[in-house]
């Protein structure tokens, strides 16, 4: 079992009586992890990630550190620093004064205080910049040396907020890579907050996803993306297909649910959760694509529809298929067997769909079954 | 008019005198306009200046005699003239020193916390810049005289408030300077950037070491504004002080007297070494601003 970092336990925080910019989150963030906190503008990252730092007071919960409550310690007595989104470079210091200002405060001798920020400019590929001012950077530049500032003090976590916003997005990719890099070379708990979800995903180790204060889902990329259990985390990470489904009983390891048409598709039974009206989904690239006569393997699920559009998208074609007269999905076939002249699918031609059972997944937030508009 | 005037020129065989006259000013309107200005606003300096190495003759320096080094080589050569220099000085020294303290303080938390009285105070602050000089003057008379009659007479020392003086001088100048010194420092807190305070905290500053080595010398410029000001207006207010002084005199006050009956050369001299000092302060502060950018 990994040792427990960064722990919230029912953190709520109110602006006034009308905002809840945070609502009793619970979290546990481990040793040595890249966490990443995932979600819409307003959703409460920040406010989040300030509260661990310390620069908001929460209006009630507890934070801990290494085991240890500092919920009520302000931000220099806390083991963490902070990379700021404009990364709040000190104006009137040098860049090597910028570097070693946490390590002066703790009375650092000069010589140690030399070494550490020499060796953190090389570990943020600036060695040579120390004499130069905040103003003579670029963006990217700015963006390391707030880092190195962080890094020097060897902090037991690390918070970045959207470090790499104010950078093009050439730069971002490079920088995306690089902060990866610097977090596996140091070891040290990245808990890092950004509404970019590919970024997210690249990134992390653990991704929470967030919405309106609270967090959806929380996992590794890979089990956000393939098993979502909300409708937002499913339209959030990329494109989903969502179905209206009713459960209609068992046949083995799956449940057996009926959807739009009359169509019958099997889940595994371990994603329900006992309710009989809910809501499933189906990735857009793990759908196959067959003709209508076409012999479909037993285990698959299938649907019957009709191909009303197809855009040429390069690497892949978009198509969208109606089932039932009633639900458009949408399928990804990569452009492997296409032929010169056009799509191997045209529009108005009858189509079977097929995909594997276990790339089926359920929706669970309370509601789902009455709302659901397939994406 | 003056476009029109020269779209029509290529019409006309030659043109007129009022369009020659138009495209003159059009020209150099605003270069003559500019130096007109700033003659008018040098020109009481300049002619202070120039008298100031006039010869005396008789007892007011209102007409040109004849050149002289006289009053510069014996600055502060007349009965009164040097104690009411240094009480100046140090009226706006302490002045300066106190409402730029207190100013910059009052500015940093207005602009800082959210507090129950902070609009009001932030009104307050402008009442005395507001106020005309002689209504302020007045009521601080009235104060300070009353002071040393009962009830109050029983808590406020005899001497400290009444007879007038040196201290009552003090205290109405910071009074007033508190006032300006907060306008300049708020307006440069204006554009601070919080997060840098919080970058400092985060990296281990407690709140005094923040303030030291984040806010102050990112806000100095400001406080240095602040302080120049308050000490210009201080050195050369009469209004105020006239009420305040009681038998104190400063230099404004010194020269108010002694123009009755004497306006000697060393007044213009003392004048020209005042502006001197200004002019060098604001060069300087200028030029530390640029380095520090
Ligand atoms: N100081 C404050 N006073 C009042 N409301 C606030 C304050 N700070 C944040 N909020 C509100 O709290 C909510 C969450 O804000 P927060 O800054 O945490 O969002 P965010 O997820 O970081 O968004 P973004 O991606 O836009 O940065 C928002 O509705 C915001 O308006
Ligand atoms: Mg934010």
């Amino acid at each position: 079992m990994p040792e427990i970092d960064v722990r919230l336990v029912d953190v709520t925080k109110r602006f006034g009586p009308d905002v809840i910019a945070v609502d009793r989150i619970n979290l546990e963030v481990r040793d040595g992890e890249f966490f990443s906190l995932l979600g819409p503008s307003g959703c409460g990252k920040t406010t989040t990630l300030r509260m661990i730092g310390g620069f908001e007071e929460p209006t009630s919960g507890l934070i801990e550190l290494q085991g240890q409550d500092v919920t009520w310690l302000p931000p220099y007595r806390r083991n963490v620093n902070t990379v700021f989104q404009n990364y709040a470079l000190f104006p009137h210091l040098s860049i090597y004064e910028n570097v070693a200002f946490g390590l002066r405060r703790r009375r650092v001798p000069d010589r140690e205080i030399r070494n550490r920020v020499t060796e953190m400019l090389q570990l943020v590929e600036l060695p040579g910049y120390e004499k130069r001012r905040p103003s003579q950077l670029s963006g990217g530049q700015a963006q390391r040396v707030a880092l190195a500032r962080a890094l020097i003090n060897r902090p037991a976590v690390l918070l970045l907020d959207e470090p790499l916003g104010a950078l093009d997005l050439k730069l971002r990719k490079q920088m995306q890579v690089e902060l990866k890099r610097i977090q596996q070379e140091v070891g040290i708990t990245f808990i890092y907050v950004t509404h970019d979800q590919e970024e997210a995903m690249t990134m992390s180790d653990r991704i929470a996803v967030m919405s309106a204060g609270h967090y959806e889902q929380l996992g590794t990329p890979e089990e956000l993306y393939e098993r979502p259990t909300t409708r937002f985390v499913a339209g959030f990470l990329g494109v989903s297909n969502m179905l209206r489904a009713t459960r209609l009983g068992e046949d083995g390891a799956y449940a057996l649910v009926e959807v739009v048409g009359g169509s019958r598709v099997r889940v595994p039974r371990d994603r329900f959760d006992g309710r009989v009206e809910v809501e499933v989904g189906v990735r857009p690239e793990k759908i196959r694509m067959l003709a209508s006569d076409a012999e479909v393997p037993a285990q698959l699920n299938r649907l019957p529809g009709r191909v009303a559009h197809a855009s040429y998208m390069g690497v892949s074609t978009q198509y969208i298929v109606q089932v039932a007269d009633q639900a458009d999905l949408t399928v990804y076939e990569q452009n492997v067997e296409r032929t010169v002249e056009g799509s191997i699918h045209r529009q108005g031609e009858a189509v079977t769909l097929a995909w594997m059972p276990e790339h089926t997944f359920v929706i669970r937030d309370a509601g789902a079954a009455t709302g659901a508009e397939p994406d | 008019m003056t476009a029109i005037a020269r779209d029509l020129a290529p019409a006309r065989p030659r043109p007129g005198a009022r369009q020659r006259l138009a495209a003159w000013v059009d020209r150099w309107g605003l270069a003559v306009y500019t130096v007109a200005a700033v003659a008018y606003l040098l020109m009481p300096i300049a002619v202070m200046i120039a008298f100031s190495f006039n010869e005396q003759v008789g007892k007011f320096n209102y007409q040109w005699h004849a050149f002289s080094l006289a009053a510069w080589l014996n600055p502060f050569g007349r009965p009164g003239m040097e104690s009411a220099i240094i009480t100046s000085l140090q009226i706006a020294f302490i002045s300066t020193l106190v409402a730029t303290a207190l100013g910059t303080l009052i500015a940093v938390s207005l602009t800082r916390y959210q507090f129950p009285g902070r609009s009001a105070t932030n009104l307050f602050i402008f009442l005395p810049m507001a106020t005309p000089e002689i209504v302020m003057g007045a009521s601080l008379l009235t104060l300070f005289v009353n002071t040393a009659q009962a009830p109050f007479d029983a808590i406020i020392p005899k001497g400290l408030l009444f007879p007038l003086g040196f201290n009552t001088i003090l205290i109405a100048h910071i009074m007033f300077n508190i006032s300006y010194v907060v306008v300049t420092v708020k307006a440069r807190m204006a554009g601070f950037d919080r997060r840098l305070e919080e970058a400092a905290m985060d990296l281990g500053a407690n709140e005094w070491t923040t303030f030291w080595r984040v806010t102050f010398p990112l806000i100095f410029p400001g406080i240095l504004a602040a302080a120049l000001l308050a000490f210009s207006l201080s050195i050369d207010d009469f209004v105020v002080t006239n009420f305040t002084s009681g038998l104190t005199n400063t230099f404004p006050i010194w020269v108010w007297g002694s123009i009755r009956n004497s306006l000697p050369v060393q007044i213009n001299v003392v004048g020209t070494m005042i502006f001197g000092a200004a002019v060098l302060l604001v060069l300087g502060s200028t030029l530390l601003q640029r380095r520090g950018h």
